[in-house]
């Protein structure tokens, strides 16, 4: 008998050994959850987002926290992993009761976890991309997300083609996701822009020679190319067209909004053109640009604590869904009203935000509320990015 | 004498461990039980790879594969194809099976370090053709709204009602390995393991044998990356991929790998740690290898042997001698 009780302990010491923590009844602060790729294959994007969440919440609670009431960041590593997500997004709205959740830092993960945040009824302001995860509407109530979409990107790129007296023009895309995203939506507002796509090649992002597709569309006598891919495959292309000596004016996609690109292409980046996020040009924007002001401090309040020159978008991201959450906590404490998670769902719905990515104007049918306009166009001259006059 | 109450003993653990199933999932909290139907789908994998190399004595760094194959193809019938999700289910186990069995008697051609290797490429490129076929497979950002199992009008769309399906399946699986390790091709199988040589003399077939045991464990495969996709609703390549492989060689390996029941232990020592860990943001994985090193050091034998190590040395200690 003695052997078995000893087996069934043994039993509930395997089984049963959870992660207990602390539940205590009256919440002392506002607790806010995040996922994030920390590790894993999105790395580059949940570390800076990481940073910046823990740069603001030291912030907030040093100003005094919430009229008085601190704010609580819990952080989860997704590792990039849908499944790893999911538990511990499981974890944040059940066991330590959260009062909304930031993340996921890329689609995917952030796909795995909108049934299980719509079914708990917690709102969820999303870091990834996408466009699906806030469409249809009507079924991501409880889903918001801050970066710009790969539609607005595009619409930008025609938008300053168009206004360049350019219509017809040559593609040129990755053969990896992100390349076939942009493709698809190239293609598909092509014709509302009056655009006439005279030649349509893909490549390979880890070949190291393009001449091939670049002679084809060279053929073709293109007023422009555009490129859709990420850094390596983007700085061949450059490199490439200036030995078969294409001079029409080369576009790039957002993929390339990082210091690798120029440091790949070296010389041949000089005069490519790719719209990104306004951080990118900070110090360069007009004076009465309204995001100037809150894009130079979060410049500056990041460099201070991780270092010079590492500020980028996607830390931005988390600084638009961290002030949006606390702003909609902050007003429903104003009002006197209760702060709970379908409060804090409505008011995200009716934010107004000055932030990194953009203005957000939030609506009941625009879980996003940017408009392409909160792209500008960069340059690289001389290999410094430079904003593009239009 | 003796083996007939280690056998009541077992017996009555078995007993106490159905039990603690049933009542855990009944303080309520969601999480516990999404973790614990996580760790049932798990071990339903591990138990396929512990009687392919634990018992079989073949490595295989490509279970993952099977894993998505099952996932991939019930969520694609049950959802492109309108199929019932029960049917998708069938299909989806017995296609990667078959599969298995197939690819079976190429690879088992080969032995040790290069089936491995076989195996991890394997793995990797069906890992590839789930990331690359995105017409079918909704590629890198993934394949949203799976449909969920249901019987009649009761549908499993709760955390509760869909651990007790895990875990029932779960179960299930443990008895029907348990009986297959009794059984003559269990005999088979810890002969090739010992010997393939020796064993061929004997007349055992060693490649049909072992194609067969692959193909088992690719069906407990599917069968758990199904109910994975029915359960969460959602699949995207990463938790098929190489890493997953290698947590499922970790698993099997902290349970013991010639031990069917120590697959739940496995698969629940592997899980809770990554669990535990989350809170330490990105130093979790260094810890993860650390405890798990620790644990191999300790009980080299899987954390089932090393309790049962425990336990002999203490009643020998609390025994009147």
């Amino acid at each position: 008998m003695k052997k078995v009780v000893f087996i069934a302990l043994a039993l509930i010491l395997v089984i049963g050994i959870m992660p207990f923590t602390a539940c205590g009844g009256a919440e002392e602060e506002y607790k806010i959850g995040a996922v994030l790729g920390i590790t894993g294959f999105n790395s580059a994007l949940g570390e800076p987002e990481k940073q910046t969440l823990e740069m603001l919440e030291e912030a907030i609670n040093d100003a005094g926290g919430i009229n008085g009431k601190n704010v609580k960041i819990i952080i989860y590593d997704t590792e990039t992993d849908s499944t790893t997500c999911f538990t511990a997004t499981k974890r944040l709205i059940e066991q330590d009761n959260v009062l909304a959740i930031i993340g996921a830092s890329s689609s995917g993960v952030t796909m795995a976890i909108l049934d299980t945040v719509t079914d708990a009824e917690v709102p969820l302001v999303s870091l990834a991309a996408s466009d699906q995860i806030i469409k249809p509407v009507e079924e991501r109530y409880w889903i918001f997300k801050t970066p710009q979409t790969n539609s607005m990107v595009v619409a930008r790129v025609y938008d300053y083609l168009s206004d360049q007296g350019i219509s017809e023009v040559a593609l040129i895309t990755a053969s990896d996701g992100f390349g076939a995203l942009g493709l698809e939506e190239l293609k598909d507002v092509a014709s509302t822009w009056g655009m006439t796509i005279v030649a349509d090649e893909s490549f390979d992002p880890d070949d190291t020679d393009m001449t091939t597709q670049l002679a084809v569309i060279k053929g073709k006598n293109p007023e422009a190319v555009i490129c859709w891919g990420t850094n390596k495959g983007s700085a061949v292309i450059a490199d490439n067209m200036k030995d078969l000596a294409m001079e029409m004016p080369l576009v790039m996609s957002h993929g390339i909004a990082n210091r690798d690109f120029i440091d790949l292409a070296g010389e041949a980046a000089n005069g490519v053109i790719f719209p990104a996020g306004k951080l990118l040009v900070t110090e360069q924007l007009p004076d009465d640009d309204p995001q100037k002001d809150v894009l130079l401090a979060y410049k500056a309040d990041f460099e201070y604590l991780y270092g010079e020159g590492n500020v980028d978008t996607f830390g931005g991201h988390a600084w638009d869904a961290f002030t949006l959450i606390t702003d909609a906590i902050q007003s429903l404490v104003d009002e006197g009203k209760e702060v709970d998670r379908a409060g804090i769902r409505d008011k995200l719905e009716s934010a107004e935000l000055v932030g990194i990515s953009g203005i957000f104007n939030m609506s009941s049918t625009d879980h996003l509320g940017l408009t392409p306009d909160c792209l500008v166009l960069v340059e690289i001259v001389d290999g410094e990015w430079t904003l593009a006059e239009e | 004498m003796l083996s007939l109450i280690r056998g009541r003993v077992k017996m009555l653990a078995i007993a106490a461990l159905v039990v603690l199933l049933i009542i855990i999932p009944l303080q309520g909290n969601a999480y516990y039980t999404s973790v614990l139907i996580i760790i049932g789908i798990h071990a339903i994998v591990t138990v396929g790879l512990c009687l392919l190399m634990g018992y079989t004595g073949q490595v295989s760094l490509g279970q993952a594969a099977f894993y998505g194959l099952g996932a991939y193809i019930a969520a694609v019938l049950s959802k492109t194809y309108h199929l019932n999700p029960w049917l998708a289910m069938a299909v989806a186990i017995i296609a990667t099976a078959a599969f298995a069995f197939a690819i079976g008697f190429p690879i088992f051609r080969l032995r040790g370090n290069y089936l491995a290797m076989a195996t991890l490429g394997l793995g990797i490129i069906i890992w590839i053709l789930f990331r690359e076929l995105d017409w079918i497979t909704g590629g890198q950002p993934g394949f949203l709204d799976i449909p969920t199992l249901s019987i009649g009008g009761f549908a499993f769309d709760s955390d509760l009602s869909f651990y007790y399906l895990v875990w029932g399946f779960c179960i299930a699986v443990m008895f029907i390995s348990q009986n297959i390790v009794n059984s003559r091709i269990g005999r088979a199988m810890r002969a090739i393991r010992d010997s393939e040589s020796a064993s061929q003399s004997l007349g055992i077939n060693t490649i049909m044998v072992k194609a067969k045991i692959l193909a088992l464990s690719a069906a407990y495969a599917a069968l758990a990356g199904s109910l994975y996709a029915y359960y969460v609703g959602f699949i995207d390549p990463p938790p098929f991929g190489f890493l997953f492989s290698i947590r499922l060689v970790a698993m099997a390996v902290v349970g013991g790998l010639a031990s069917i029941w120590g697959a739940i232990f496995g698969a629940a020592t592997v899980r809770l740690l990554t669990e535990f860990l989350h809170p330490f943001g990105d130093i979790d994985t260094v810890l993860f290898g650390l405890l798990l090193m620790v644990i191999i050091i300790l009980s080299p034998q899987g954390v089932t042997r090393g309790l049962g190590d425990i336990w002999r040395r203490l009643s020998r200690r609390l025994s009147p001698s």
